[in-house]
C-alpha cells in the first residue's frame, strides 16, 4: 500500500479507520499506525527523531547497520517509545542511556572472559 | 560496528540475505529452527551465551515473518537471569514475541515485580519497558501500585520515572482501576511541576489518557497545563537538548494542547486570557521555512493549536483567522499541509458555525478532489460532503458525479453513497434528484447499493408530479445498450408503475415500453426477473383497451416461466396468469402502489455506520458523540427550502393520519408549532392511490373508496401478500404484528365511512389538575400556565411543555401501537450557556422509557433535541414525570413536569359495523369486563362538543350506530404490551334535560383496560378533577397496589 505511493504524495494514509504515517529514507520505510485524530505531523517527526538517534548512534545509519544490529535498533526504540507514546525527546538523553547499556554489556563480557580464562587456566 | 561478538548470529543473517529466492530462505530458516529446537531440548549443555544467541536468532526469524511456535519458555526464562545482558535479551525478545495474553507471562510476574521494586535501576528500566509494551490486566492488578510509587518517588532518577509514567499509562488502558481517580488527580497536579522535560512529556501522555475518560477530576490540572504551554512557546527555561530544530519540544506542546481539548471552555478569565495569547502567538508566529523537519514540527503545533481554538469556541475573529490559515494551507504545494488543511477544515465544520467562510474556498477544495493522492482526495470528499447545503448542492454533486468515473475503486462506493445522500438532502427540485441518481447508476452501477434506488422509488411514489418525469427519464436510460442491472430494476419498477402516464407521448405505447424492458429481460438475474414480471403485468393491465398483441406476448412470458425453478418467479407467473384471465375487474389490484410513510433515509443510517470506527476515544470524537447522543444540536434552524422531508427523527413508521405535523424535519418546524394541517396530507391521498383495497397498513384510517360487491377482503388480502415482495419496502404496517391483530378485528373496508378522527379539537378539555410542582428552590417562574400547556398536549401531539425566561421545552410526539416517540426540544433562549442540564423521566410502572442522555450544557440560543421511546405495558391513568433542572449561571432552576403520555395516546379509533358492534357489545357480559356508571358533575357541553373531545382523545365516535341521537358510541383499540391490541367499546348516554350527568359504559376484553379507560374518560368529562384519583369501588382484581407507586401519584400525595 505504501510502496505503491509516489514520492510527491503526502505521508499519511487512511487505513481501516486508522492512519498510517510513513516516511521513506533511501530504501528504508518507517511506518507508524495511529488513531484517526492523532496529530499526524507530530507522529511524522517522531519517526524522524528516531532516525536521527539511530543516525547518531551508528554514525550515518544504513540498512545493513539495522539488519545486523536489529537488536540495537530494538534497544533504542525502547528508549524512544513505550506503550506507543513518546518517552524521550532529547537525543542526548537517549544516547547516554544506550551508551550506558553498552558499557554494562561490555563489562559483563569482560567479566565472563576473565572468568573463562581463570577456568581455562585452572583446568590446564 | 561491532556485531556484539555474536558471530553465529551475523553468519546466519548473512546466509539468509544471500539466499537467492524465497524457497532457499525458507530452507535455511527451517534448518536453523531445527538446530535451535535440538539445542533447546537438551537445555543442560546450553551456556547463557548460546541461549542468548538462539533467542536473538528466533527474533530475527520472527521478524522475517515466520511463525514461532516454540522456544517461548527459553526466552521468558532469560528474564530471570541474574546478569544484565541476559536479562535485557529476555525482556526485549519477550516483548516482541509474546502478546499480552500469553500464559507464560504469568510465570514471570513475580520476577518482573522484583525487578521493579528492586534497587537496581537498570533492571527497573527493563522491567518497566516490557510491562509498558505488553503488560495486560494481570500485570495491571499486581503492579500498578508499585509503578505509581516509582513515578512519585523523589529518589528515582528521571529515566526510571518517565518509564514508570508510560508503564502506568499502559496499565491504565488495560484496566482503568489501575489509577484511582480520587487520590490521583492531586498527584497529577504535583507531577506537572516536574522540571525534567522527558518526565513531563511522559506524564502529559498519561494525563491525556486520564482526562479522556474523566475530565472532571482533573480540572485542577488546567492552569498548570496553560502555564506549561506558555513556558514552552516563549521558550523559557527549556534546555537546549529539548529543542527540536529550534522549537521547544513540539511534542510536549502538542500533548499539552491535547489535554486542554478535553475540558469545556475555561471560565477563569486570567487563565483564558493567557491561553488565548499563547494560541495567538502560535497562530501568528508559524512561518513556512525551508527545512522540512522544522516545518513539520512547527505545523504539528499549529494544527493542534487550531484544534484547540475550535474547541474553545473562541471569538469570531480568531476563528476566521483560523479559517483563513486553513484556506491558505489547502492551496499550498506541500501535500502534508494540504491534507491537514482539508482535514481540519472538515473538523471545523463540525464544531463551529463558519460554513460561509469555508464556502469561499469551495473551488480550491474541488480542485483537491482531483489530486493525484488518494489520501487528499478522500479528505476533500469528506469536506465537500460536510459543507454541502442547499446553496451549493448542485455544484458539488455535479463535481462528485464527474469524479465518479475517474475515481479509484476504493472510494467509489463511498462517493456514490455520498452523492445520493446530498442530492436527496438538499434537492431544491426532485427532478434533479432523480437525474442525479440515474446518472449515478449509469456511471457506477456496481457501487450503487439497493438502498439508493429504493429511496428513489419512495420519493417518486410519494410525489405525483415526479412520476411522469421519472418514468420518462427511466425509459431514456433503459433504452440504451448495456444497461446496469440496478438501472433495469429501478427503470423496470418505475415503468411498471407509471408508464401509463406517458401513454400520450410518441413512442411510449405500452408495447414500446414493454419492448424496451423485455430487451433486458434475458440478461438479468432471477430477482430482477421477478420484478420485471410485475412490471409487465402492470403495463398490460394499465393499458386500456389492451393491445391483443401485447397481451399475447406478456402471457407467453408468464407461461414460459410458469415452471421456473425459482419459487418467487413461478408464483408470480401463475398468479399473474390467473389475474389476467379474470379480466378488467382486476385492474384495481394492479393499481399504483400507495404512498410510503415518511421515514428516515436508510442511506443516512448507512453513512453513519460507515463512519463509525474502532479508534480510541478522542477529543473530537467525544465532542461529536456528545452532540449525536442526543440527536442534533441545532444552533439555528436551517432553511432547507423545498427539500424533501426525510430527516424524520421517528424510528417507528408513522401512520398517515398523523403524518403531517410530526414528520416534517425538525429544522423546518419550530418546536412549538401548533398542529395545523392534520388533514391535508390525508386528503391528498386520492382514491386512486389507495385503490388497492388491502394494501394500506391500517385500512380503517384510510379513506377507502367503497369497493364494488367486494371480491371478499380476504381474497384481496391474499393478493396483497403475494404482491408484497414487489412493494420495495412493503408498507410498514404490513408485517407488523399489531396490524395483523388489527385486521382480524376490523371488519374490513366495507364499512366505507371514513374513520378519520379529526386530530384537532377546539373543545375545551380540562384535563388533569396541576401539572407543575415547583420545588422550593425555584426562583425562576414559568411564563404561562404549565397546566394549560399540559392539557393542550393531552389532545395534541406537539406543543409547549414548559417555558420560562431562559428555556423553552417543546414536545413533539408520534404514537403507533404500543410505542411512541417523544422528542423534547430544549431550547436555550438566553445569551449564555445553561449548564448542569438534567432531564430525567420518572416512569410510572406501566410505562417503559428508553431515553438517550441529555447534554450537560446547552449553548446560547441553541436547541437540543432529546428523543425518548415510550412503551405502554398496560393501561393506567398515571403519567410520567419529567424532572428537569438546569443552572443559569449560579441559579439552579428545577421543575417537575408531567409528560403527556396518557392512556389516550395508545388508543386508535376503529370503525366497526353496527352488527359487529352489537355482537361484541353483547359478548361482554358485565363487570369486570364491562363497567357502567352514572357520572355526575359533568361539565355541561353540547353533544357535538363531546364528540369532538372524544375524537381528539383518539377514542373516536362511530356515528349512526346508536339509534338514540343523544348517545355517543365509539370503538377504539388500546395497545399495550400485556394485552396487545384490545378493542374497547364505549357508550355514553346523555340526558338532554340535564347535561351535568350521563351514563357511561365501557367494555373490553381486558379488565384493567376497561377500568382504567372508564376512569380516564370520567376524568375528562368531569369539570373539576377529583382530589384523589383512586376511586373507592375499585374492582378487587385490579392491581391497586400499583396505583400509588408511580411518581405522578407521589406528587399528587405531596400537594
Amino acid at each position: 500500500m505504501i510502496l505503491s505511493r509516489g514520492p510527491k504524495l503526502c505521508n499519511f494514509l487512511e487505513w481501516r479507520g486508522l492512519k498510517v504515517v510513513y516516511k521513506r529514507y533511501a530504501s528504508l520505510y518507517f511506518c507508524m499506525c495511529v488513531d484517526a485524530d492523532d496529530n499526524e505531523l507530530e507522529t511524522l517527526e517522531i519517526i524522524h527523531h528516531f532516525v536521527e538517534i539511530l543516525d547518531r548512534y551508528f554514525g550515518n545509519v544504513c540498512e545493513l547497520d539495522l539488519i545486523f544490529n536489529f537488536h540495537k535498533a530494538y534497544y533504542i526504540l525502547d528508549e524512544v517509545l513505550i506503550a506507543g507514546e513518546l518517552q524521550e525527546t532529547s537525543k542526548k538523553s537517549v544516547a547516554r542511556v544506550i551508551a550506558a547499556q553498552d558499557t554494562l554489556i561490555e563489562h559483563a563480557k569482560e567479566q565472563s572472559n576473565s572468568l573463562s580464562n581463570i577456568i581455562a587456566q585452572a583446568t590446564k | 560496528m561491532a556485531l556484539s561478538g555474536m558471530r553465529g548470529l551475523s553468519t546466519f543473517i548473512s546466509d539468509v540475505r544471500n539466499c537467492q529466492n524465497k524457497e532457499a530462505e525458507r530452507s535455511r530458516v527451517d534448518k536453523e529452527l531445527a538446530n535451535i529446537r535440538t539445542r533447546f531440548k537438551n537445555d543442560k549443555g546450553l551456556t547463557v551465551y548460546e541461549k542468548k544467541k538462539y533467542v536473538w536468532k528466533m527474533l530475527y526469524i520472527y521478524m522475517l515473518g515466520y511463525d514461532m511456535d516454540f522456544g517461548h519458555m527459553e526466552t521468558v526464562s532469560l528474564i530471570s537471569a541474574p546478569k544484565y545482558p541476559e536479562k535485557q535479551v529476555g525482556y526485549i525478545v519477550t516483548s516482541c514475541l509474546l502478546n499480552e495474553n500469553h500464559d507464560f507471562l504469568k510465570l514471570v510476574i513475580n520476577t518482573v515485580r522484583n525487578d521493579i521494586i528492586g534497587n537496581n535501576e537498570t533492571f527497573q528500566c527493563l522491567a518497566l519497558t516490557m510491562v509498558g509494551n505488553i503488560g495486560g490486566r494481570d500485570f495491571s492488578e499486581s503492579l500498578a501500585s508499585d509503578v505509581q510509587k516509582i513515578l512519585l518517588s523523589n529518589s528515582c532518577r528521571p529515566i526510571v520515572r518517565k518509564k514508570a509514567a508510560l508503564c502506568l499509562l499502559r496499565l491504565y488502558r488495560k484496566n482503568p482501576d489501575a489509577v484511582n481517580v480520587d487520590g490521583w488527580s492531586e498527584r497529577m497536579v504535583h507531577l506537572l511541576d516536574e522540571r525534567d522535560i522527558g518526565v513531563l512529556t511522559a506524564v502529559m501522555s498519561l494525563l491525556v489518557s486520564l482526562v479522556a475518560k474523566s475530565q472532571d477530576a482533573y480540572w485542577s490540572c488546567v492552569p498548570k497545563c496553560v502555564r506549561i504551554l506558555e513556558r514552552l512557546t516563549r521558550g523559557q527555561d527549556i534546555p537546549q537538548e529539548y529543542t527540536y530544530y529550534g522549537i521547544p519540544s513540539p511534542w510536549l506542546q502538542v500533548k499539552t494542547m491535547r489535554v486542554l481539548q478535553y475540558f469545556p471552555a475555561i471560565e477563569d478569565p486570567n487563565i483564558r486570557k493567557s491561553l488565548f495569547e499563547t494560541l495567538q502567538r502560535i497562530l501568528l508566529g508559524t512561518d513556512v521555512v525551508k527545512n522540512v523537519n522544522k516545518n513539520n514540527a512547527s505545523h504539528a503545533v499549529l494544527f493542534e493549536a487550531l484544534a484547540l481554538v475550535m474547541h474553545l469556541n473562541a471569538e469570531k475573529e480568531m476563528l476566521s483567522q483560523c479559517v483563513a490559515l486553513l484556506g491558505k494551507f489547502i492551496a499550498v504545494r506541500e501535500p502534508n499541509i494540504r491534507y491537514l488543511g482539508l482535514e481540519n477544515m472538515t473538523r471545523m465544520l463540525l464544531v463551529v458555525d463558519v460554513q460561509d467562510i469555508i464556502k469561499k474556498h469551495q473551488a480550491q477544495i474541488i480542485t483537491s478532489l482531483k489530486d493525484p493522492d488518494i489520501s487528499i482526495r478522500r479528505r476533500s470528499l469528506d469536506l465537500l460532503y460536510g459543507m454541502c447545503d442547499v446553496t451549493n448542492a448542485k455544484e458539488i454533486v455535479e463535481e462528485l458525479l464527474q469524479y465518479l468515473t475517474k475515481a479509484d475503486f476504493g472510494i467509489r462506493e463511498e462517493l456514490a453513497l455520498k452523492a445520493a445522500i446530498l442530492s436527496e438532502s438538499f434537492a431544491t427540485d426532485l427532478d434533479w434528484y432523480v437525474d442525479v441518481i440515474l446518472q449515478l447508476i449509469e456511471k457506477a452501477g456496481d457501487f450503487v447499493s439497493d438502498d439508493i434506488w429504493y429511496r428513489v422509488v419512495q420519493f417518486v411514489t410519494n410525489d405525483e408530479h415526479l412520476q411522469v418525469y421519472a418514468a420518462a427519464k427511466a425509459l431514456d436510460y433503459l433504452d440504451k445498450p448495456a444497461v446496469h442491472e440496478t438501472m433495469v430494476k429501478l427503470a423496470g419498477y418505475l415503468l411498471g408503475e407509471y408508464s401509463h402516464l406517458l401513454a400520450r407521448r410518441p413512442g411510449c405505447t405500452p408495447k414500446d415500453i414493454f419492448d424496451v424492458i423485455y430487451d433486458k429481460f434475458a440478461v438479468v438475474s432471477i430477482g430482477t426477473k421477478a420484478l420485471l414480471l410485475s412490471a409487465f403485468v402492470k403495463i398490460l393491465l394499465h393499458s386500456q383497451p389492451q393491445d391483443p398483441d401485447l397481451r399475447e406476448r406478456v402471457l407467453e412470458i408468464f407461461k414460459r416461466y410458469e415452471c421456473s425453478v425459482d419459487a418467487e418467479v413461478q408464483q408470480r407467473c401463475i398468479e399473474y396468469l390467473t389475474l389476467c384471465a379474470k379480466g378488467p375487474s382486476m385492474v384495481d389490484i394492479m393499481a399504483e402502489m400507495p404512498k410510503f410513510p415518511v421515514r428516515q433515509s436508510a442511506l443516512l443510517k448507512k453513512a453513519g455506520d460507515a463512519e463509525r470506527d474502532v479508534a480510541e476515544e478522542s477529543a473530537t470524537k467525544l465532542r461529536v458523540q456528545q452532540q449525536n447522543s442526543t440527536a442534533l444540536v441545532v444552533v439555528e434552524p436551517q432553511s432547507n427550502g423545498a427539500g424533501p422531508p426525510i430527516l424524520t427523527p421517528s424510528a417507528a413508521p408513522v401512520q398517515k393520519k398523523q403524518a403531517s405535523p410530526s414528520d416534517l424535519p425538525p429544522s423546518a418546524h419550530p418546536a412549538a408549532l401548533p398542529v395545523g394541517n392534520g388533514h391535508t396530507e390525508v386528503s391528498a391521498v386520492t382514491a386512486e392511490d389507495v385503490s388497492v383495497p388491502s394494501l394500506p397498513e391500517d385500512p380503517v384510517t384510510e379513506p377507502t373508496p367503497p369497493p364494488e360487491p367486494a371480491p371478499a377482503p380476504s381474497g384481496a388480502n391474499l393478493l396483497a401478500d403475494l404482491l408484497a415482495p414487489l412493494a420495495i419496502e412493503a408498507p410498514p404496517g404490513y408485517a407488523a404484528p399489531d396490524s395483523i391483530v388489527d385486521s382480524s378485528q376490523d371488519p374490513g373496508p366495507s364499512a366505507g365511512t371514513s374513520g378519520l378522527a379529526p386530530m384537532q379539537s377546539s373543545g375545551p378539555a380540562d384535563a388533569l389538575a396541576l401539572a407543575l410542582y415547583d420545588g422550593p428552590s425555584t426562583k425562576v417562574q414559568p411564563i404561562g400556565s404549565v397546566e394549560d400547556w399540559f392539557n393542550a398536549l393531552v389532545i395534541k401531539d406537539s406543543g409547549i411543555l414548559y417555558e420560562d425566561p431562559f428555556v423553552q421545552i417543546g414536545i413533539k410526539s408520534d404514537w403507533r401501537g404500543i410505542q411512541g416517540r417523544l422528542v423534547l426540544f430544549l431550547g436555550n433562549k438566553h445569551n449564555a450557556s445553561l449548564t448542569n442540564v438534567r432531564a430525567v423521566v420518572l416512569p410510572p410502572p406501566h410505562l417503559r422509557f428508553k431515553s438517550s442522555p441529555v447534554p450537560d450544557t446547552i449553548p446560547p440560543r441553541a436547541q437540543v433535541q432529546c428523543p425518548f421511546d415510550v412503551f405502554c405495558l398496560r393501561a393506567s391513568r398515571e403519567t410520567a414525570v419529567l424532572e428537569f433542572s438546569y443552572n443559569n449561571g449560579n441559579i439552579p432552576v428545577s421543575a417537575q413536569l408531567k409528560l403527556p403520555v396518557l392512556i389516550n395516546k395508545f388508543l386508535q379509533p376503529v370503525t366497526v359495523s353496527a352488527n359487529d358492534f352489537v355482537a361484541r357489545w353483547r359478548a361482554l357480559a358485565g363487570p369486570p369486563l364491562k363497567l357502567q356508571e352514572v357520572v355526575r358533575n359533568v361539565r355541561p357541553m353540547p353533544l357535538i362538543e363531546m364528540a369532538n373531545l372524544f375524537n381528539s382523545l383518539h377514542i373516536g365516535v362511530a356515528t349512526g350506530l346508536d339509534p338514540n341521537e343523544n348517545n355517543i358510541v365509539s370503538a377504539t383499540t388500546f395497545y399495550s404490551e400485556s394485552a396487545q391490541a384490545t378493542l374497547c367499546l364505549i357508550r355514553v348516554e346523555t340526558d338532554p334535560s340535564d347535561r351535568t350527568q350521563l351514563r357511561l359504559t365501557v367494555g373490553s376484553q381486558d379488565l384493567t383496560t376497561t377500568y382504567e379507560l372508564m376512569e380516564y374518560i370520567k376524568q375528562q368529562l368531569i369539570d373539576t378533577p377529583p382530589p384523589t384519583m383512586v376511586s373507592p369501588n375499585v374492582p378487587t382484581t385490579i392491581p391497586t397496589n400499583s396505583e400509588l407507586t408511580g411518581p405522578a401519584a407521589l406528587l399528587n400525595g405531596l400537594i
